[in-house]
């Protein structure tokens, strides 16, 4: 049963180019989890906002549960639960007090709150911490208490506004499991998220791109479209880099990631799959048809991914030989207090991988990155870089890296091209090699259009390209990135 | 209506407590500044150094100089004219008193005057006048004695017999206390509020809010409500400073007191609200703050500087300024007591700007987002 009807819907802000949403019809059905798929920019908050009757229409309709958001916005809002982005809590309040301000608000009093109190806490797993200010509570946690805050009084509709973003991927799932039991008592709840893993698991989605509906229905059905075009090539010899932008100079392949020890491709419709021979390579060699996943089905409807050459890769340095080690990490520990963040990390790093540091918030990435970058000085163990030891002349070593935060660092009211000379300057280039830098970097990144915008004005896309320019610009022997992987970005 | 309106001031009035900054804005920062203003800030020099050059020797000079040592205001060095220059210089002393050697001489002529050079340090003007106007005191005194040991009537016309009301010893400090919680209600209710309204939208705890069913009215009256009485608190602790601590006489009543700081803070309240739902952004709205309120209460108050010396132009924004009202109204509770015609007035001039501050904020406060 449809709880939201959207007709038409379309949102322009003053001032902008292109409208945040463009003429989008859809239904979302109660009892099961509507995801709202998209990359940044694609207009899922502001449709999230329209539905919850926090903006206006520009033109078409929502209804939700037959009111009409803005003129019944009193009854909307006892159908409603909305968490915003940030969960919309106040972090110099208790967890208790948090939810006693959103009950008062909605009206659950009495003995009914009590009860709702009760279980809502056990279902979070939040009774040892009612008194904790919120701000002090984990990433998880907050969520958690966010979603709480959301369920109180009787919502039919569930708003999520990106409620998997900087939260750890166990604390995801266990929220997920959270919803789908909401979803199991008849509830519709709507998921706002830019991770196409997590858009798989919903049951229905809704996919927006530039503020136009791409799709709208079950993502099996959408995965099923690209059936039959999803190969691997498996047991090639050689470097996996090459024969991926071998396979992805070919016609009809339209996307192709790096997988394990195989290449993964995607083929335009009516393509007949490459063979070995194809991609120049000797026997054994195959070309085997894998189960289809979303991701590969967003690709396609998105109308295929980036091609093969890479320009920043033509650009930097080739790198001379393959094996040799540039990072080293021996029983790396850091103490703050009686709290090890890092306990005892070994590791090394070659030259041309890309190597992963992957654990939940607070597992101590960000801790390890500080030592390699020399700006922590490990308890004890080493940390070494090109065979100098941090912890004698950082600052020698960190001329050969590149770091790019997860904020990343750039100056937000200084124009692009101010940051580029900023960021190429404290590297220490200078003349015309600066100036001839800073002109490669611009075309290399598609940066020309938005030079004499300020940073913060970028799409976030944008943004990240910037910040890995200015990372690079110096032409490190590695480089460091501690943002999070985002799915749709490639 | 009234359950989510206490809700939002309960929740209000936790974030206060648990801020230490608010905690320390309403309680320490007015004992701090009045210690400050009453002992650091005078305007009066109790004990002048003054250097007298004496180059004539007469007996009518020794009876002038001798007007000076009487003084309880002023501390005399004797010395040579290049003593003294020098004793000016280094900063020793703050005026020179020259008396030439043909003192005594022009005097008897009657055709002549008699001159006394006042040599002052005109980098710090307010010490030169202070300087200018004890030597002329002197000056009158050493004249009537004179005249009244020959028998003779007062050369000058006119005599100054001066008496100041309200402020029988003149103290600058019965005026500056009490319009120096001018200062505190400001950074209490434009600056500290400035940035509350601010802080909901950059958290997004705003958005959280206008998905419930509480009205505009009800936020914004929770946000007015406990630092109205955080601001009442305050004043209060001024007072009791202001007449125990530094001996500032109090003459008005403490309702009407109470009553003219409640419209000067809600309309600096209403100013800084305004200024935090204007710009959603802490950092502006501060900067807004510390522009549009800190520092007009600082200087256009009259406070410390007096409206009345100031040139026409700035007089006249000065009425524009609740905080001038304040400092008028405070200053006449203190020294002169209840005079309803001067303080409804003032009351009346901070109720309308209380009113247009509070109403532009609730027009500019929106039910969405866009």
């Amino acid at each position: 049963m449809a709880i939201v009807a959207l007709k038409g819907l379309s949102k322009r802000f003053e001032g902008a180019e292109k409208p945040a949403l463009n003429q989008l019809s859809a239904n979302i059905n109660a009892g099961l989890v509507t995801g709202l798929v998209g990359p940044d920019g694609a207009g899922k908050t502001t449709l999230m906002r329209l539905i919850a009757g926090l903006m206006a229409p520009t033109s078409g309709s929502v209804t939700v549960d037959s009111l009409d958001p803005i003129r019944n916005a009193k009854e909307l809002r006892d159908v409603i639960g909305y968490m915003p982005q940030k969960f919309g809590l106040y972090e110099d309040l208790s967890v208790e007090e948090n939810l006693e301000l959103y009950a008062d608000l909605r009206g659950v009093l009495g003995e009914e709150r009590r009860e709702t109190f009760a279980r809502l806490l056990e279902f979070t797993d939040l009774q040892r911490f009612t008194k904790r200010l919120a701000g002090k509570l984990s990433g998880g946690m907050k969520q958690k208490l966010g979603l709480a805050c959301a369920l109180l009084g009787h919502p039919k509709l569930l708003l999520l506004d990106e409620p998997g973003v900087g939260v750890d991927p166990i604390s995801r799932r266990e929220l997920w499991r959270m919803v789908q039991d909401l979803v199991g008592q008849g509830l519709a709840v709507v998921w706002s998220t830019a991770y196409l893993d997590e858009a798989e698991l919903c049951q229905e989605v809704i996919l927006l791109n530039e503020g136009s509906l791409l799709f709208a229905g079950a993502p099996t059905e959408l995965t099923a479209r690209v059936k039959g075009r999803t190969l691997q090539l498996r047991h090639f010899p050689g470097n996996r880099r090459h024969l991926l932008t071998r396979a992805l100079r070919r016609k009809g392949v339209i996307d192709g990631v790096i997988q394990g020890r195989n290449v993964r491709i995607l083929l335009a419709p009516n393509e007949k799959p490459p063979m070995p021979t194809d991609l120049n390579s000797r026997n054994g060699a195959e070309v085997v048809e894998v189960k289809p996943r979303f991701e590969d089905a967003f690709i396609d409807i998105l109308g295929g991914g980036p091609g093969g050459d890479s320009a920043l890769a033509e650009h930097l340095k080739p790198v001379t030989s393959e094996r040799e080690t540039v990072i080293e990490a021996e029983n790396l520990t850091k103490k703050f207090g009686d709290f090890a963040a890092t306990d005892d990390v070994t590791f090394s790093v070659s030259r041309g991988e890309i190597f992963g540091l992957l654990g939940p918030n607070g597992a101590g990435k960000s801790t390890t990155f500080k030592m390699m970058c020399g700006l922590l000085k490990p308890t004890s163990g080493s940390a070494r870089v090109m065979g100098i030891d941090l912890k004698t002349s950082a600052a020698q070593a960190r001329q050969r890296l590149g770091y790019m935060a997860q904020k990343f660092s750039l100056y937000g009211n200084l124009l692009v091209r101010q940051n580029l000379d900023f960021f190429s300057g404290v590297y220490g280039l200078s003349g015309s090699h600066q100036q001839r830098v800073i002109s490669d970097m611009i075309e290399i990144f598609g940066l020309q259009q938005f030079l004499d915008r300020s940073a913060d004005t970028l799409p976030l896309g944008y943004k990240q390209r910037l910040a890995l320019a200015c990372a690079v610009m110096h032409e490190p022997d590695f480089c460091f990135s501690t943002s999070r992987p985002r799915a749709l970005i490639r | 209506m009234f359950r989510r309106l206490y809700a939002l001031c309960r929740k209000e009035t936790l974030q206060i407590w648990r801020d230490p900054s608010s905690v320390l804005i309403a309680v320490v920062l007015p004992v701090v500044m009045l210690l400050i203003f009453g002992f650091g800030i005078n305007l009066d020099s109790s004990q002048l150094r003054l250097g007298l050059v004496v180059e004539d020797h007469g007996a009518e000079v020794q009876r002038f100089v001798a007007s000076f040592f009487g003084s309880p205001y002023i501390n005399v060095t004797v010395g040579t004219r290049a003593q003294m220059e020098q004793a000016l210089a280094d900063g020793k002393v703050r005026g020179v008193v020259v008396i030439a050697s043909d003192f005594t001489q022009r005097l008897e002529r009657t055709s002549e005057t008699a001159p006394v050079q006042i040599i002052t340090d005109g980098s710090e003007p307010n010490t030169a006048n202070f300087v200018e106007g004890y030597v002329k005191g002197a000056w009158q005194v050493w004249l009537r004695e004179r005249a009244a040991a020959r028998g003779e009537p007062m050369p000058a016309a006119v005599q100054i017999d001066s008496r100041f009301w309200f402020n029988p010893s003149a103290l600058s400090r019965n005026y500056i206390i009490p319009g120096s919680s001018t200062i505190i209600m400001t950074v209490l209710g434009a600056l500290l509020t400035s940035l509350v309204v601010a802080r909901e939208w950059e958290r997004g705890t705003m958005e959280a809010l206008l998905a419930t069913s509480i009205t505009r009215s009800e936020f914004l009256i929770s946000k007015v409500i406990p630092y109205y009485l955080l601001g009442i608190v305050s004043e209060l602790i001024c007072i009791g400073v202001a007449v125990f601590l530094l001996k500032v006489p109090f003459r008005g009543s403490i309702l009407m007191t109470l009553l003219v700081t409640t419209f000067f803070l809600l309309s600096a309240l209403g100013l800084g609200l305004l200024l935090s739902t204007a710009t959603r952004n802490q950092f502006d709205a501060a900067q807004g703050a510390l522009n549009a309120a800190f520092l007009p209460s600082m200087m256009l108050s009259g406070f410390i500087f007096e409206i009345s010396s100031m040139p026409l132009p700035v007089q006249l924004v000065t009425y524009v300024i609740p905080a001038r009202y304040f400092v008028n109204a405070m200053q006449t509770l203190f020294q002169a007591g209840y005079v309803p015609q001067l303080l409804w007035r003032d009351v009346g001039c901070l109720i309308a700007s209380s009113i247009f501050f509070l109403g532009l904020t609730a027009r500019l406060t929106k039910r969405r987002l866009d």
